[in-house]
């Protein structure tokens, strides 16, 4: 990623553009300055069909690009037993995003979670440059044991 | 009555036991360190339950530093990942004969 470095005033200039105007069309751009990383990792219900999971997997894919975000990496752990039951349910299919989006963003998604029936647990977590480089290990790790 | 309250207090009390030789207790020589800084992780990740295993009772409960020898700023790591984990049914909330 790169880093420019802003005068405090244009960011205060930028942050009342972007929330007074939603619509404006370079919002975009804006946006990709107030980026930050994020990583959520969600239980789909293990009733459904693998069609199904990929399907929901894509549909939230596509939410967070067309709102702006930048997929890191996308993980599929799988059917796996719960620690507990959840719903009367024994086992889930847990995925993973590694993102970089607006803060903004992340309020609607989890909405869009809490709606959705299909999800049995989420959970989002902002990452600080300790957990990114940890993240980052962690791929490779995983990589090589693949 | 020979004896006088003044005379039983400056006698000896009882079930005092006085010994001749000291008592050989075993103490812990080793000093107890926080394992994060002492190999340098800076990140405690939830994503890891088996990691986060040495870190709880087997009543699943967080177990305190005093025991475990972590140092303040990665106890709250650890309790905060313990939490999540458990919110994502990685680990358990209770269980028994854990480990």
């Amino acid at each position: 990623m790169e880093y420019v470095i802003l005068s405090p005033k244009l960011i205060l200039i930028l942050l009342a553009v972007k929330n007074k105007t939603p619509n404006f069309a370079p919002n975009l751009i804006i946006k990709t300055i107030f980026m930050n990383h994020y990583e959520t990792v969600f239980i789909l219900n293990p009733v459904l069909s693998d069609d199904q999971v990929k399907e929901t997997v894509k549909k939230y894919e596509d939410f967070l690009v067309s709102n702006g975000a930048k997929m890191v990496s996308k993980e599929n752990w799988g059917l796996k037993k719960l620690a507990y039951p959840i719903q009367n349910k024994k086992s889930g299919f847990y995925h993973l995003f590694e993102y970089t989006v607006d803060g903004d963003v992340i309020t609607p998604l989890e909405v869009e979670f809490k709606r959705d029936e299909r999800f049995m647990r989420y959970l989002t977590v902002a990452l600080d440059k300790h957990a990114i480089s940890w993240a980052e290990r962690r791929r490779v790790k995983l990589k090589q044991k693949a | 009555m020979a004896t006088s309250i003044e005379q039983q207090s400056k006698g000896k009390k009882d079930g005092e036991i006085r010994y001749l030789t000291p008592l050989n207790i075993d103490t812990n020589k080793k000093a107890k360190y926080c394992m994060f800084q002492k190999s340098g992780i800076k990140y405690v990740d939830y994503k890891d339950p088996d990691f986060l295993m040495r870190f709880i009772n087997e009543q699943g409960k967080i177990l305190p530093r005093r025991l475990t020898g972590t140092s303040l700023k990665y106890q709250r790591k650890v309790a905060v990942a313990v939490k999540r984990a458990r919110h994502l049914a990685l680990m358990p909330y209770v269980a028994d004969l854990l480990k």
